[in-house]
């Protein structure tokens, strides 16, 4: 520790150096430390209190394929299950197929949906007016703001997946900690338009548990439920269902997994060459230490310390960018539900500076090691 | 006069460490840029090379893709006998009627299961489509049978030769792997019309039709045709242009891709121009012995630039190198518009390798400009002084 003054004019004696390495490995940590709260965000994150009691069953063969509206009833019969709301996806276009006019589009239970995703926050007299009148649909405040639509306002969706064209009027604009880029209107007014054999299908139920711990009977007894139907379902946590929806654009854990591996590696290559830079520009200087009686350890100690401060040094700023940054990535339009909520968790950012004072550490240890063992006399003659 | 080019490749080889660190972190970015423009380019190529010019694809008006599309047996007769239609040697039109949907599979990757499209299609269908068998034989007409493309056959161990498929009201025995090229068929199943309609209660109402059209500008015309006839209610559209449509699927991958290449190239391009500063400082007494000598100011930067260059042009390289083994490496996307997996090989072309080559040496020219330039500002004098 008596040597920290020194190890520090070190650190600062190459100045452009110094701030070359720190801005490199921050840069490089910010993209570690984003990759990582992605990883944290898929793979680790705690459901909200909402989530954790919510199941979804879909057709056990594809999401795109519907089941009997019938389930229901059975479903409801399950011990534990507290209340169902059906959706069902609609798609379609509004407007045109640009990106700007692109959001979710649900059939739903007006009298349902409320129960089964309290998180959704409207004004009484907006939820009643949305459950009264037939041709009613209620939006997040993000299309309102986005599509500048207001309360009374008409909304056409040209159909894709359903035939024909639905007329809308906005009653309500909800609000949601969660995913409210999402239109929700009623699926008795779609089942209307449809012909006699594309009625009674439904797409999804999201099933409301009682408690957290009946959700894993309810899992099991859903699908043991219809295990002998002619549509099977595959019942799973809300989690678990949008964790599909990732592994669905790819093996993402793997190219997160790849990707965070060769940003360590670059990191490592570039804080060791620099070390190694400074540790030879300065073998003269490891004689005349060694001369004036510091031991090896001691050099040793020193110059490792060195590194890791640099490398620390970078790490707080990666941490800092990459807090930032995630802040970007959450205003995106994010195609995916778990990066809406998106933030460098204390645990992530305390991991990436760890990993920066290994990093320092591991990088430094070979240039130091050979620097402290330089003979004195060839170490005084060295003229570089 | 320009100082020799030999000069900058004795150093680089001179401190060989140094470099080969520096140009493997240059490396390492090029290598994530160039993984990810090989996915792309492999899905492209499939989505591409899939459909045939002079074919019509056509679905249900509104429908963008064949899962969501609807035509009837009976708009199926009315398409038929549109003119301009190609005929077969029994002279029947070259015209098939199709029934898509998904099924969940598990594979390599994903245990809990993926879904992959399966066609049912009559023999007409393959025939369109060029495919050929590679395995096994083809499904029988009224048989529970199906062929696979090679690339579910590599992908999903259930799906292999000789193994049995569940979906539908049953099981269905893998008779058969067949290849269409590059195309994205090759991640689909194949199965008899009849049957897998009749399984997925859809006999009267199936996906799409398929048109051969006699030449291009039949198909145009056959395409406006089918557009005008109130009765059919359909949308037709050339088959390429369909798939065309599709690549839209690797946006994702593409955008996270390039947004994490560009943050490490930032970061390598620091490093670079560490290592060139540090380059310089070693070789005052040089840099001022080529100055006495002579060279100008200005070929000393330009050499001390190209040197940088060339150590980034080295990077890249070897980055070259560390994607290459990927090369026909086969993996799969999730389609947003199929709502299935397309699988594809990872495609590293030269023009990729050259494109990843020449981003090396632009971080090489960005990382190495200042340090060049403060080489070139050194003080003749100060430079040969300095120990």
């Amino acid at each position: 520790m008596k040597h920290l003054p020194m190890i520090l004019k070190n650190v600062w004696r190459n100045k452009r150096r110094t701030i070359l390495t720190v801005l490199s490995i921050g840069v490089s940590l910010c993209l570690l430390g984003v990759l990582l709260a992605i990883y944290h965000a898929f793979y680790f994150s705690d459901p909200t209190p909402e989530q954790a009691l919510r199941l979804v069953t879909r057709n056990s063969i594809s999401l795109a394929r519907p089941m009997p509206q019938a389930y229901r009833d059975k479903i409801m019969r399950v011990p534990g299950v507290r209340e169902i709301a059906i959706e069902d996806w609609f798609g379609g276009q509004y407007i045109d197929d640009k990106a700007e006019h692109q959001f979710a589009r649900f059939a739903t239970d007006p009298d349902k949906i409320f129960i089964v995703r309290p998180e959704m926050k409207l004004p009484d007299e907006q939820k009643a007016a949305f459950m009264k009148e037939r041709s009613a649909c209620i939006i997040g405040r993000p299309i309102a703001d986005k599509q500048k639509l207001k309360l009374g306002d008409k909304i056409t969706l040209k159909g894709d997946i359903y035939p024909g064209a639905l007329e809308l009027t906005v009653r309500g604009i909800f609000e949601s900690e969660q995913n409210a880029d999402l239109l929700y209107f009623n699926r008795t007014y779609l089942e209307e338009g449809l012909a006699e054999r594309r009625r009674g299908n439904a797409g999804i139920f999201l099933i409301l548990a009682k408690t957290v711990e009946d959700v894993p009977r309810i899992e099991k007894a859903v699908d043991e439920e219809f295990r002998n139907s002619p549509t099977q379902t595959k019942t799973e946590s809300e989690s678990a269902f949008s964790l599909s929806f990732v592994s669905f654009l790819g093996n993402i854990k793997a190219f997160l997994l790849i990707v965070c591996a060769a940003v360590m590696f670059t990191i490592l290559l570039v804080s060791a060459n620099t070390i190694a830079m400074s540790v030879r520009e300065r073998v003269r200087e490891v004689g005349v230490l060694k001369v004036l009686g510091f031991t090896r350890g001691v050099i040793l100690g020193i110059i490792l310390t060195e590194a890791v401060i640099v490398s620390l040094i970078g790490g707080v700023l990666g941490v800092f960018l990459a807090s930032m940054l995630t802040g970007v990535v959450r205003n995106m339009p994010a195609f995916l539900d778990q990066l809406r909520h998106l933030s460098l968790t204390p645990s992530v950012a305390l991991l990436c500076l760890a990993i920066a004072g290994i990093i320092g550490l591991v990088s430094a240890f070979i240039p130091a090691f050979q620097a402290s063992r330089i003979p004195i006399l060839e170490a005084l003659r060295s003229s570089d | 006069m320009a100082v020799p080019l030999s000069y900058n490749l004795r150093n680089l080889v001179v401190r060989k460490t140094t470099t080969l660190m520096a140009a493997l972190g240059i490396a390492l970015t090029v290598a994530v840029l160039l993984a990810m423009l090989s996915l792309v380019n492999g899905l492209k190529t499939s989505l591409q090379s899939t459909g045939n010019p002079l074919q019509v694809m056509v679905l249900r008006k509104g429908s963008t893709a064949e899962l969501t599309s609807s035509v009837s047996r009976q708009d199926f007769q009315v398409l038929k006998f549109k003119p301009g239609i190609a005929r077969d040697k029994a002279g029947q039109p070259e015209a098939s009627l199709e029934m898509v949907s998904v099924i969940n599979l598990a594979s390599v990757d994903a245990p809990d299961g993926i879904n992959v499209n399966l066609r049912g299609l009559s023999p007409i269908g393959i025939e369109l489509r060029g495919l050929k068998l590679i395995a096994g034989r083809w499904f029988t007409e009224g048989r529970r049978e199906v062929v696979v493309g090679q690339s579910i056959a590599k992908r999903f161990p259930s799906a292999r030769m000789g193994g049995k498929l569940r979906f539908g009201r049953g099981d269905w025995d893998v008779v058969g792997v067949m290849s269409g090229g590059q195309s994205a068929v090759n991640s689909e199943i194949l199965g008899d019309l009849n049957q897998v309609s009749a399984d997925f209660d859809r006999s009267e109402f199936l996906s799409s039709a398929l048109l051969r059209a006699t030449d291009d500008v039949a198909a145009d015309a056959l395409v406006k045709n089918i557009a005008a006839d109130q009765r059919l209610n359909a949308d037709p559209l050339l088959e390429t242009a369909y798939y065309e449509k599709q690549t839209s699927s690797a946006a994702p991958i593409q955008f996270l891709g390039t947004f994490i290449a560009l943050i490490m190239a930032v970061g390598s391009s620091f490093a670079a121009t560490n290592t060139m500063y540090a380059a310089i400082a070693r070789r005052s007494k040089e840099i001022g012995t080529l100055r006495v000598l002579g060279f100008s100011q200005g070929s000393i930067l330009l050499s001390f630039f190209v040197e940088s260059v060339m150590l980034a042009g080295l990077g890249g390289l070897i980055g070259c190198l560390l994607v290459l083994p990927l090369n026909g490496f086969t993996t799969g996307i999730g389609n947003f518009s199929t709502f299935s997996e397309t699988s594809f090989s990872l495609t590293v072309s030269p023009m990729i390798m050259l494109s990843g080559v020449l981003f090396a040496m632009m971080l090489g020219a960005i990382g190495g400009f200042f340090p060049a330039r403060a080489a070139a500002k050194k003080e003749i004098l100060v430079a040969l002084r300095s120990v």
